[in-house]
């Protein structure tokens, strides 16, 4: 995929600075596991973004290999890195997105997987099997990858092609919105797509610059509705907002849910946006690792790939997936973007300690 | 005055029989409260020293606590100005919404308090209740649906030119909290109202007071534990509110306690969170200490 | 004694007094009513009405992991609703019958930590506990948290009644040769029983009902109601939580009903 190929380019050259804690020279921690492909020890703890995965594929995998899955879900990633990083909560699979794979190999949070019990791994897109955070996939795999943007009414934006976060950040062009707009509940989201407007970079480490962010975000709330990362989606189809801050997936289940493709729809604002890639991994405190490789295997199979992306609308990064999945998604540029498009697109990197500089800021724009 | 009180126990004839029957008593006294002590021991005493140890520690990169590295960095950042600001403002929160709770919730219990059949008292006051039986969440983006543009409040409010927009305002918040916390205000005071001695009254009816002065001057300051122990019952718990404000107000402003579970997340500190929350806890020791030194004897 | 006659509230501020009433009454149902009426709309968004449906009542029983939790919800909450209610009038007893022990004091203090520490700090408390400890977080852990604090509710309750009591009636049992045990079963706990059961059903309130403390002390296999309903909001904001509302208010307004039905027998024995 070409499209691919540039996509991971510019993850490259701006994830860069995140390299520099990449290179974990703990091989005394966690041995690997030791797999069979298909082998269980069983039941599997999977703990993972809500609205994420068919529930069609859960009760495949447990018919296919005689185990019960249990989902608890979570919605940011700080919170799974709460609950995991405690050590509390035995769970056998979690979906971290890049940069919070970078921070838990440095916290010796995952298992090294073995690449024996992952039979399908040759599925895997290469652009997608040695990522910058995490040197040669060996602590994860790549489970989707998405965009985060702007929903919005065609009533607002006639044309996509100028979305922009000004319609959110500039009291002029935003008018027309004001008192209806919903923005992330995140502090990397918001506050990046902030930057990304002021024409910084969303990983920026620099207090000016994330203080200016802040500064957008605290003179903006006066026409923000909310500050909402659950019910994004039903408060624009009910029309209490007209702009609405979220991921590329769960804005197309709620469109077709809704059947409201004519009325709204889904981009990337010109000055730039997220792009992201979620992936499995496996924490050090699972308790059923040779299940847990199973059902990574599961999902890196062609048909099942496809039916996860024919499910939540979120871009495959399985190769083989690419003839099972339904061509309208993929010839939608706001799933697969187009390069110009991918070009403006930023991965949020671990940014290390600064992390509670991007914390304080947001409690800040909010006070 | 309990009854025990007022009449305490005669001297005994034979004092070696009583010493031991005294000292019989106060094994039986603790051997009843031993369950119960060795719970909340184990679940609450031993989880707060915990709590106060961490809030000392430094932290990790990903936030946990460190044994090790002691220090008061915590607690010196509790006088930054940001900390002032979203205290003020859970205060503020708080206490209005203990004002709003007890001027609608008086009546409200005053109204069932004075019930004649006991079972109606009984029945209405299950009737308050029934409704928490049912999730908070679910409750509360009911209240989301009730309060949105297309909703009945939003429409009452455009016809009589009253109100317009109710979703994500400061409104909808204090309608949220007073929503959540009204039974808290309105047992406790009926409790209180319930168990008033209304020959009082009726004594001050028969000396010429109106029914206003009679409320004024007997009902209301016999009242009184009920109104400190509902207000106790409300203040506090409103203290930490967060999730109400969020889901109604629209997560526009931080308040104490999603600051404190920020720390453990995202804000990736946890000897912080540690602290802030010991201090709250301190600080509504404090009050409740205050509370007792000034005469009350029971929630 | 006077019924409630000696209040001489002139009728009229009695008629207002009922209005105001009836006003809060709708206030606190508008919600269960939305609830339970968008339960059975046909649009998956919660506030728009797509016509009648039971489509989510059906999505409800097919769904094994909701039912699970349902039944798991009600077992926490029962046996969580006992435990504490035990405990806690033991407690209230110990506090309001027996003046002079070691250390009662501190326990007096102790008991009412839970009830004046605020949803936060115990739910932190609680989790910063349980990873020192190395206890996993669960079901157990949820049920454990809930005794925890539901012990101080039933205490403040059954306490409030207690110190209504006449001691004399319990000594009047002892001169008539009943031994303590006798005298708790057939004299004290029958008049503290009101006490005691507004205890346990505020317990039950309290535990059915928890979100903050589960939030941070939630894990694997600990599929409780408000745990499920939780993450279900998070997944999805569909009438499917609407309709396992509702259906656990039509069980609690059941058993209300029972139980008011008992209480009329009852009341007419009972001395007022």
């Amino acid at each position: 995929m070409k499209r691919a190929v540039i996509l991971l380019a510019s993850m490259l050259v701006v994830a860069g600075c995140g390299l520099g804690n990449g290179d974990t020279a703990d091989g005394d921690v966690a041995a690997g596991a030791e797999c069979e492909p298909g082998q269980v020890d069983g039941d599997l703890n999977l703990y993972i973004w809500s609205e994420y995965i068919d529930p069609d594929l859960i009760t495949g995998f447990e018919g296919e290999l005689g185990v019960n899955v249990t989902e608890t879900f979570y919605d940011s990633n700080e919170t799974m890195l709460a609950q995991i990083d405690a050590g509390g909560a035995a769970y056998d699979l979690v979906v971290p997105s890049d940069y919070m794979v970078e921070t838990m190999i440095d916290a010796d949070l995952l298992i090294p997987l073995d690449g024996d019990a992952l039979s399908n791994l040759g599925n895997l897109d290469p652009d997608f099997t040695n990522p910058p955070f995490d040197p040669d996939g060996a602590y994860s795999v790549a489970y989707q990858w998405g965009t985060t943007g702007l929903g919005f009414s065609y009533d607002i934006v006639p044309d996509p092609a100028e979305l922009s976060w000004g319609l959110i950040f500039d009291p002029e062009m935003g008018a027309a919105a004001a008192g209806k707009i919903q923005m992330l509940n995140d502090e990397r989201e918001t506050l990046g797509a902030a930057l990304k407007y002021l024409g910084y970079s969303l990983n920026s480490t620099s207090e000016e610059e994330i203080a200016e962010a802040a500064q957008l975000i605290k003179d903006a709330k006066d026409r923000i509705a909310t500050f909402d990362s659950d019910a994004y989606d039903n408060l624009l189809i009910s029309g209490e907002t007209l702009i609405g801050h979220g991921y590329s997936g769960n804005w197309f289940t709620a469109f077709d849910a809704a059947d409201a493709w004519d009325e709204f729809g889904y981009g990337i604002p010109k000055e730039g946006g997220t792009a992201w890639v979620d992936t499995m991994a496996i924490p050090t405190t699972a308790e059923h690792v040779c299940t847990a490789h199973a059902f990574i295997n599961f999902l890196l199979d062609a048909e099942n790939g496809a039916a996860l992306t024919n499910f939540n609308y979120y871009a495959s990064p399985n190769a083989a997936a690419e003839e099972f999945i339904l061509p309208e998604i993929l010839e939608d540029p706001a799933i697969y973007p187009p390069p110009d498009v991918i070009a403006n697109l930023e991965f949020i990197a671990g940014v290390g300690d600064a992390a509670t500089l991007y914390a304080d800021a947001f409690v800040e724009a909010k006070s | 005055m309990t009854l025990l009180e007022e009449h305490p126990p005669v001297e005994a004839a034979n004092p070696e029989l009583e010493a031991q029957s005294v000292k019989a008593a106060a094994r039986r006294g603790l051997l009843h409260a031993l369950p119960a002590y060795v719970y909340l021991v184990f679940f609450f005493a031993l989880p707060l020293v915990i709590v106060f140890v961490f809030s000392f520690a430094s932290r990790s990169t990903t936030g946990r606590p460190v044994l090790g590295g002691w220090n008061l960095d915590s607690y010196a950042r509790l006088v930054e100005p940001v900390i002032r600001t979203i205290a003020a403002r859970s205060l503020w929160l708080a206490l209005l919404n203990t004002v709003i709770c007890l001027l609608i919730g008086y009546p409200f219990a005053y109204w069932i308090a004075t019930r004649s059949k006991s079972s109606n008292r009984n029945l209405l006051l299950v009737l308050v209740l029934i409704p928490f039986w049912s999730n908070f969440l679910v409750r509360t983006y009911a209240w989301r649906v009730l309060l949105d543009s297309n909703g009945p409040v939003t429409g009452l409010g455009e016809a009589t030119g009253l109100w317009g927009q109710m979703l994500f305002t400061q409104p909808a918040v204090f309608i949220g909290l007073l929503y959540g916390y009204l039974p808290f205000m309105v047992l406790p005071l009926y409790a209180a109202i319930e168990r008033l001695d209304w020959s009082l009254v009726e004594g001050a009816r028969d000396l010429y007071a109106t029914g206003w002065e009679a409320f004024r001057k007997v009902t209301l300051p016999l009242s009184k534990p009920g109104v400190i122990a509902g207000s106790i019952l409300v203040f506090i718990p409103s203290l930490g509110a967060y999730v109400t404000p969020d889901i109604l107000g629209g997560a526009k402003t931080t308040l104490l306690g999603n600051y404190i579970v920020t720390q453990f997340t995202s804000g990736r500190n946890w000897p912080f969170g540690a602290a802030l929350s010991f201090v709250i806890l301190a600080a509504m020791l404090i009050a409740t200490i205050f509370y007792f030194r000034s005469g009350g004897k029971t929630l | 004694m006077t019924g409630r006659e000696g209040t001489a509230t002139g009728g009229w501020v009695d008629r207002v007094l009922g209005i105001n009433g009836w006003f809060v009454f709708l206030f606190l149902y508008a919600p269960i009513m939305v609830l339970v009426l968008y339960s059975f709309s046909g649009d998956r968004n919660v506030g728009t009405w797509g016509g009648f449906s039971m489509e989510w009542y059906e999505r409800m029983f097919a769904n094994d992991a909701l039912m699970r939790s349902l039944r798991n919800s009600l077992v926490v909450a029962l046996i969580s609703t006992v435990v504490s209610t035990v405990l806690g009038t033991a407690a209230a007893i110990a506090l309001e019958r027996y003046r002079r022990w070691a250390t009662r004091g501190a326990f007096d203090a102790l008991m009412y930590l839970p009830v004046i520490i605020p949803d936060v700090t115990m739910a932190v408390m609680l989790l910063m506990w349980f990873t020192t400890i190395g206890w996993s977080l669960s079901l157990n852990t949820i049920m454990l948290s809930h005794i925890a604090f539901n012990i101080s509710f039933v205490a403040i309750v059954v306490r409030a009644r207690l110190a209504n009591m006449d001691p004399a009636l319990d000594e009047a049992a002892a001169d008539l040769y009943a031994n303590r045990w006798r005298t708790f079963r057939r004299v004290t706990l029958p008049v503290i029983m009101p006490g005691v059961m507004g205890g346990a059903l505020l317990a039950l309130t309290l535990s059915l009902d928890d979100v903050v403390v589960t939030s941070l002390v939630q894990g694997p296999g600990a599929t409780t109601l408000p745990v499920y309903v939780f993450g279900l909001i998070k997944r999805d904001v569909t009438p499917e939580i609407n309709a396992v509302s509702t259906l656990m208010l039509a069980a609690s307004m059941v058993l209300v009903m029972v139980s008011l039905v008992l209480q009329r027998r009852g009341e007419s024995e009972q001395t007022r």
